[in-house]
């Protein structure tokens, strides 16, 4: 466990200057993410509001060597690169511990660079793969994805008098990685930096592949004020949307519980995306929402081995 | 960026590779901000919460204490205020209009 004492004591491997909205969450990601390296990283990150954001050309916010090939393949082209380097290793022309990570968007990981990373994932090779999950294409102008919530208003699942918005829930891409059976699987949030921190120190010391999901509040998309946004990770936390656990060769650990399972209205209501929710036409979509957590948290404090 | 203004294509670095890293310090972007965070330092318990949640690395951390804002790229979000334990309840950093700084 860190203190962030000794962590401030470590560079920050992401400059400023970056062009994220102002309280953006993944910066906060990146930053804790690779505070957790030991070792050099190399990044490689799928197209999305970070890459864009970090990488206007001719500038970069990264202090890593940073690659970006296209919108669905980010898993693809780091297991190359990861497959290059233990071929160099083997040759002895490269004598140093090199720890890889992946980022992706919610779009570039569950939707569009899924195949690519079941198959980076599939073939074993040593990398970690974050997922940033902002709940939409927040980069093209919040277009619904398969990690978008039930009941929110994007551009594609518009909320109005024929709709209440996106109708299916979301999908639990965390588990899909789980049935992949590699030696890590997390889920995290950058509110609990001490919890998000340690799992990644976890997951780039494992040999194999790792898998991290980690939401991503989202200023523009979720509709709150740009001072909201660890408030909410805190809250999707604290309401069992967004439960931390790990599951380590198939071990589940939940690492953290909250004292008080709170309502998810209290984590609904603060976001300009759910507004129409609360209209009392609406009502029975809210319960169906709150039964899904309560039925999602019991199955998995069953896996974990928690009391009820 | 080290390539010149008026540099030909076979100056510029091949396949778009940009080679400084973290050359977006250059960019500054405290332009962008309508407010600002102020620090009181004698509710500052030096808790570095603002550090590790500012998303812009605009707060400065010495010896694992506060030193101060960067001003040149703080856009203003507010999170290192809402964050903020203080002390006893008071804080250490308010949000003020930036204009009225």
């Amino acid at each position: 466990m860190a203190t962030l004492k000794e962590l401030s004591n470590k560079e920050i491997l992401i400059s400023s200057g970056h062009r994220a909205c102002a309280g953006c969450g993944f910066p906060i990601i990146i930053k804790q993410a690779l505070l957790a390296a030991e070792n050099p990283v190399v990044v490689a990150c799928a197209t999305g509001c970070m890459e864009v954001c970090t990488t206007i050309y001719p500038y970069t916010a990264w202090k890593v060597p940073f690659i970006h090939n296209a919108f669905e393949n980010s898993a693809s082209t780091l297991s190359g690169v990861e497959a290059a380097y233990k071929s160099l290793s083997r040759q002895g022309k490269l004598d140093k511990k090199i720890d890889f990570i992946a980022f992706g968007g919610d779009g570039g990981t569950y939707d569009i660079g899924f195949q690519a990373l079941s198959g980076a994932m599939e073939r074993g090779h040593n990398m970690l793969y974050i997922c940033y999950d902002n709940q939409a294409y927040m980069n093209t102008g919040i277009q619904r994805s398969s990690a978008t919530p039930r009941g929110a208003n994007t551009t594609t699942s518009p909320a109005g008098t024929e709709s209440y918005g996106k109708k299916q829930y979301r999908k639990d891409l965390s588990a899909v990685m789980v049935a992949h059976e590699i030696p890590y699987v997390a889920q995290a949030s950058p509110s609990n930096w001490n919890d998000l921190v340690t799992k990644v120190k976890k997951a780039l010391a494992v040999e194999g592949p790792a898998f991290m999901n980690i939401i991503q509040p989202c200023v523009l998309g979720w509709k709150y004020p740009s001072d909201q946004s660890i408030e909410l990770a805190k809250l999707a936390v604290d309401t069992c949307f967004w439960p931390l656990y790990e599951v380590e060769e198939g071990e589940y650990k939940l690492t953290y519980r909250p004292k008080e399972k709170k309502p998810v209205e209290d984590w609904l209501k603060r976001q300009g995306r759910f507004r129409h929710l609360f209209k009392p036409e609406n009502a029975e979509i809210l319960k169906e929402i709150q039964e899904d957590i309560d039925t999602r948290w019991a199955r998995l404090l069953a896996k974990c081995g928690e009391e009820a | 960026m080290s390539v010149p203004k008026d540099a030909g294509w076979k100056d510029v670095p091949k396949a778009g590779r940009i080679l400084e890293p973290g050359s977006a310090a250059k960019y500054e972007t405290g332009g962008w901000r309508t407010y600002r965070p102020v620090h009181i330092p004698e509710n500052c318990i030096n808790c570095l919460f603002c550090w590790i949640y500012c998303p812009d690395q605009a707060i400065l951390v010495e010896d694992g204490k506060f030193k101060g804002i960067d001003y040149a790229y703080c856009k203003g979000c507010g999170i290192c205020a809402t964050e903020c334990p203080g002390k006893r309840g008071n804080k250490a950093l308010k949000m003020i209009l930036d204009e009225e700084a």
